[in-house]
């Protein structure tokens, strides 16, 4: 890495600094808050899928837990919607740590099924526990305020969100430089290598795990408390799978692929929408084509087309 | 109360046996490939839904049968053609991403096609429930137990006694000495994928006159199968089969006693359970790794 990387996050926060200024209206501003919101959540992933080399296909159950703390404790138990928010990332990667001890013993494919059945169970638990969750029906999320001063509206959403993003990717770039983000590569790299020259394998997946696992949930509240409601669809398995398909296409390991991904796919189904019931047939013929055309991912192939490193 | 549990194994063991057979097509392509085919559901999908059009357009049952089985198997023939010889030795997320991609791409067509309508396909012979102990079962039960026993033992002639099935599974336990033999490894990757699609499209028609068939009833299918075949065993013939059976089973009784709105979670906790104490599965061996 070397400072190349930075024009990337310095692009990325001049456009978000101006198009709020260029956006015709509101359908376009809350397009771009969800690609944001989604971007967020790609890049806590792909730190676990492409740089630790695992694979989860249950992170909307994460994203579920954040939305429905969000969603349920302010107004079944009084809680303050920020501490609410705190509570969810906690149980979220408590649930990450105390599953990741057994499961990253596993290789791959067992890792998949594993947070799959986790992301499944969560989706049910969702589903059926109505006098909390609403049910399949969902339920409303009520707004947070700080001292009187209530974040309501596009607007405050899209500053929130929009500094997110930018502090993540700052924050992904210097961890990958650090050691712990070259023991990550080691550990993508082969296993048993990183383990002979002294990197704690085991503790490097579980932190890995458990922070995507917290920045899903996170970004679930912030989610559930920008749009105001909350259904069981946040956590289904679809979305697991849209969240798998940013990482992979935008580029495995690679920070602004991530971004990429997010924006593409959040982008994707809007532009799919004139298809009528053709929807899904396009939406996997994309998966399909881009996989088979480049494996890699867009940024990385892209990069490696014009000789720059990402 | 013994009638009641016969009930519950009854309708266990039966969808269960369709989870095995989807659980059987996991095990033929990743043992062929190392790839997880999250299109396995879809299959299922297909040979009831197939079934179903056939036997409704007036082609008598027989032949509609032979075309729901034949047809999905050469959808996985064209998919193993178009979108996974090509990517070979990519990366596993992307082969998942890819089946993922194939799986969409056949559940939009069959819903654009026959629509979002549920199907059910006429019972084989009647529908005079069987009487056992109290508690009754269905004859298509006996179609779907006898024709999963049936497949199973087809199965173990071709790998234990056909040239076909030998090379099989001579490359699934180690693809480069296969091909210096002279197996024709993509040839095998091939068959395999034609093999577990005319498996799942059998367990789908077998299944849809008990449990009716839709455009979406491929994913949680699928889903299941691939819990049975982590569970015997990731690669393990015999343990897909035990593995789909206990599913099938557990969950049918998981519904009867302890909550039928959990149903759908069981599986994923047996699955979550038994990788915590059993990492490899039932009956999977030891790993270990080159560096």
């Amino acid at each position: 890495m070397n400072k190349n990387s930075y024009y990337g996050l310095y692009f990325i926060g001049a456009v978000l600094l101006v198009l709020p200024l260029l956006l015709p209206n509101s359908f376009y501003l809350d397009l771009v808050i969800r690609m944001a919101i989604n971007a967020v959540i790609v890049l806590g992933l792909n730190l676990l899928i492409g740089f630790a080399g695992q694979i989860s296909l249950g992170h909307a159950g994460f994203i579920g837990i954040g939305a429905y703390a969000s969603a349920a404790l302010p107004s079944q138990l009084g809680l303050h919607p920020m501490l609410a928010l705190i509570t969810g990332a906690v149980a979220a990667g408590a649930l990450a740590a105390i599953l990741a001890r057994p499961i990253f013993r596993l290789k791959g494919q067992y890792l998949a099924m594993a947070t799959l059945g986790l992301g499944i169970i969560i989706n049910v638990v969702v589903r059926n526990e109505a006098a909390w969750t609403g049910g399949p029906d969902g339920m409303p999320v009520p707004p947070i305020s700080f001292g009187g001063f209530e974040i309501t509206g596009d607007k405050h959403w899209y500053a929130i969100v929009a500094s997110l993003l930018c502090v993540s990717i700052w924050a992904s770039i210097n961890l990958i430089d650090s050691p712990f983000g070259r023991a990550l590569r080691a550990l993508h790299g082969s296993e048993v290598a990183s383990k002979v020259v002294g990197v704690n394998v085991e503790r490097y997946k579980i932190t890995v795990f458990v922070m995507s696992a917290m920045f899903a949930s996170i970004m679930g509240s912030i989610t559930a408390l920008y749009i105001g409601f909350v259904t069981p669809n946040i956590a289904d398995f679809f979305h697991s799978i849209e969240l798998v398909t940013m990482v992979v296409i935008g580029g495995m390991g690679s920070i602004y692929g991530s971004v990429l991904g997010a924006v593409l796919l959040t982008a994707l189904p809007q532009a799919l929408a004139t298809f009528e019931g053709w929807e899904t047939v396009v939406f996997g013929g994309i998966l399909m084509l881009s996989m088979i055309f480049m494996p890699k991912g867009l940024v990385p192939t892209l990069a490696a087309r014009f000789g720059k490193r990402d | 109360m013994l009638a009641e549990f016969l009930q519950f194994l009854f309708s266990g063991i039966t969808v269960g046996s369709i989870y095995a057979m989807a659980a059987l097509g996991f095990t033929l392509i990743y043992n062929s490939s190392h790839v997880i085919n999250f299109a396995q559901g879809e299959f299922i999908m297909l040979g009831g839904m197939l079934a179903v059009y056939f036997t409704h357009s007036g082609v008598p049952l027989p032949i509609s049968l032979i075309l729901a089985i034949a047809l999905p198997a050469i959808v996985g023939l064209v998919m193993e053609k178009v979108a996974i010889e090509p990517v070979k030795g990519a990366e596993p997320v992307t082969l998942i991403i890819i089946t993922i991609g194939a799986s969409l791409v056949l559940r939009g067509l069959m819903q654009i096609w026959l629509g979002k309508g549920t199907f059910s396909l006429p019972a084989f012979s009647g529908e005079q429930p069987i009487n056992i102990l109290g508690a009754t079962l269905m004859p298509q039960s006996l179609w779907v137990l006898g024709v999963t026993a049936l497949v199973v033992c087809c199965l173990w002639y071709f790998f234990t006694r056909t040239l076909h099935g030998k090379a099989m599974l001579a490359t699934s336990y180690n693809r480069v000495a296969a091909e210096l033999v002279g197996i024709n490894t993509d040839g095998v990757l091939l068959l395999s994928f034609a093999m577990s699609a005319a498996l799942g499209a059998l367990g789908g028609i077998l299944v849809a006159p008990i449990t009716l068939t839709s455009y979406d009833v491929g994913i949680l299918l699928g889903l299941k199968g691939f819990v049975g075949a982590v569970l015997g065993g990731l690669g393990n013939g015999l343990g897909a089969v035990v593995g789909g059976l206990l599913v099938g089973v557990l969950e049918a009784m998981g519904a009867g006693y302890i909550s039928s709105s959990y149903k759908d979670a069981m599986p994923f906790v047996l699955i979550l359970l038994i990788l915590f104490f059993r990492p490899s599965g039932l009956f999977g061996g030891k790993t270990t790794d080159r560096v």
